[in-house]
């Protein structure tokens, strides 16, 4: 009885993560089809792939623009974050609760009404769309993340430190740079990289929000449009690279000390 | 009156703190909404939008087949999703919060979940090679003689439900671990001294207690699924478009900002009413 539950157990699980890895396993062994088409039969195994999208100035560029796009958004998402939450957690605000309804309330909306929005504004007041625009749209994504996260970190805790540092003679910003600011850097980090991933993948706000100099996931769109193409199978590949290898750095630095106990 | 100049200044620091975060918010999502929201009570004329105040828009919507059934199909497809992705996801988490050793669960969770962190278009491309007629699955069961003519598993809503059920079978894995694990041990034993098998203990008493869990997850696969584009404009072909594709379609080829705004104020609604539902249930089942 044991015996066959362990059997069912282990078939049930090995399916399922089958399913969760077949796309990405096949994703990555056809980015090395020596072929056109990145469909069985496997011809052989080439590099070629690879060095026509390290060759491809458009997509290098569109990489470029992503990670400056998600790198920028995120801090200035953590900046105003952390100071709204330094002040909605050690002052009394009025109407604090429907404040901080404001600033989570873009978590409620789908980034399409955030996008299409947003677009319809910058129609009427004629600014241009670019990377500002975009990252613009990714500030309004993230902000409640980041506010979210290092709010609930701000416990009672931390206030006496705060305290002994004033009585030190430390005045408001040193205070919240040398003290508040260190006590919370394991979620401000961790609000900082979930807005980098998260930024680092968006798709709708930033193929509304820009025009020509368009962000990663905007140009792989853009390449679907050819079909079937072992080029976009080795920009795929590179990119969950990046995100993996981002991922490992999170799980080691951010989320260990978290993580540990369980 | 010290004391209130102190305070004064006390919380104009706080002003100057929360002010950056209300003004972006205020600015760039605040008043774009409130401005698309008015919008989609206006109309257009060729390329311009009038501000004249119409109900035009909404009645289009309930009025014309192709607006109503991106809504229909939209709901149909998330429905589906959502329940395939609970019952496959639900014996995952299991499995992981139970039979796997605790030194090793979190590795089991993260590789469970790794996918869920390459990009998103990468990831629905990725279907497309998978499922296509010439692709990796058809290919296999040809081979294997279980079929003779290559499946349409793609360009239809077969290829945006896989797609969609990959994306969520991650998500949920995660959120019905997260309740699963918290669950004490002892529930199960009382109800073993109470003399249920491991069957009705599960249905009795571990199903239940892990429902909040299975509530958020499917709350959030029904938003982020309703809401998505990317997935069915990949995978699911033109035959029948979902509400966010009948959207971009709007603003793409006709221009039609107000037609465009009202549907997505029709998608938030719906967003919004399963919302308050989800909440209602969840406080329903505290009390």
């Amino acid at each position: 009885m044991r015996h066959l539950s362990t059997i069912l157990v282990t078939l049930y699980a090995g399916l399922i993560y089958l399913f969760i890895f077949l796309p990405v396993v096949v994703l990555v062994l056809f980015s090395f089809q020596d072929g056109s088409l990145p469909v069985p039969p496997l011809n052989g195994l080439t590099l070629r792939w690879y060095e026509a999208i390290f060759a491809d100035g458009k997509l290098m560029a569109a990489l470029g623009n992503s990670l400056l796009v998600a790198l920028i958004s995120s801090a200035v998402a953590c900046v105003l974050g952390f100071l709204a939450a330094y002040a909605f957690a050690r002052y009394t605000l009025p109407a604090s609760g429907l404040l901080r309804g404001l600033i989570v309330a873009p978590m409620t909306v789908s980034t399409l009404i955030i996008g299409l929005g947003l677009l319809s504004i910058l129609n009427i007041t004629g600014m241009r769309l670019s990377l500002v625009t975009v990252g613009i749209g990714h500030v309004v994504i993230n902000l409640p993340l980041c506010f979210a996260i290092i709010y609930a970190s701000m416990g009672g805790h931390q206030v006496n430190i705060e305290r002994a540092a004033r009585d030190l003679g430390a005045k408001d910003w040193q205070v919240m740079l040398l003290v508040t600011a260190p006590m919370l850097l394991p979620s401000i980090l961790a609000a900082f990289f979930l807005s980098v991933t998260f930024s680092w993948d968006e798709f709708i706000v930033a193929f509304l929000l820009s025009r020509f100099d368009v962000t990663l996931p905007v140009e792989i769109w853009s390449m679907l449009r050819s079909g079937l193409d072992p080029k976009t199978n080795a920009i795929g590949s590179v990119v969950f690279l990046i995100s993996v290898a981002f991922l490992v750095v999170m799980e080691f630095t951010v989320f260990r000390k978290t993580g540990k106990s369980s | 009156m010290a004391a209130t100049a102190l305070e004064r200044m006390e919380r104009r620091k706080a002003w100057a703190f929360a002010l950056p975060a209300l003004l972006w918010t205020g600015f760039f999502f605040i008043v774009p909404f409130a401005y698309m929201a008015a919008i989609s009570f206006w109309t257009r004329q060729g390329r311009e939008i009038v501000a004249t105040w119409t109900l035009d828009n909404y009645i289009a919507f309930f009025g014309k087949a192709h607006f109503f059934k991106g809504l229909v199909v939209s709901l149909e497809i998330t429905a589906t999703v959502t329940v395939i992705s609970i019952l496959l996801a639900y014996p995952l988490a299991w499995i992981i919060a139970e039979r796997v050793p605790k030194k090793w669960q979190r590795f089991a969770l993260i590789m469970a979940i790794l996918p869920f962190w390459t990009s998103y278009v990468v990831r629905s491309y990725s279907w497309l090679l998978v499922l296509s007629k010439g692709g990796v699955v058809n290919q296999a069961l040809l081979w294997l003689g279980v079929i003779a003519e290559p499946l349409e598993l793609s360009a239809n809503r077969t290829g945006t439900v896989i797609g969609f059920v990959h994306f969520f079978v991650m998500l949920l894995t995660l959120t019905i671990y997260a309740n699963l694990i918290q669950l004490s041990p002892n529930y199960r034993r009382a109800a073993a001294d109470l003399g249920a098998n491991a069957f009705q203990t599960f249905w009795f008493v571990v199903l239940p207690l892990t429902l909040p869990g299975i509530m958020v997850g499917a709350f959030l696969t029904f938003v982020l699924c309703i809401g998505d584009y990317i997935t069915p404009q990949i995978l699911g072909g033109n035959n029948e478009l979902v509400l966010p594709q009948v959207i971009m379609l709007q603003l793409g080829r006709r221009a039609d900002f107000p037609m465009a705004a009202a549907l997505s104020l029709v998608l938030m609604v719906v967003v919004t009413l399963a919302y308050i539902a989800c909440a209602r249930w969840l406080k329903m089942e505290r009390t």
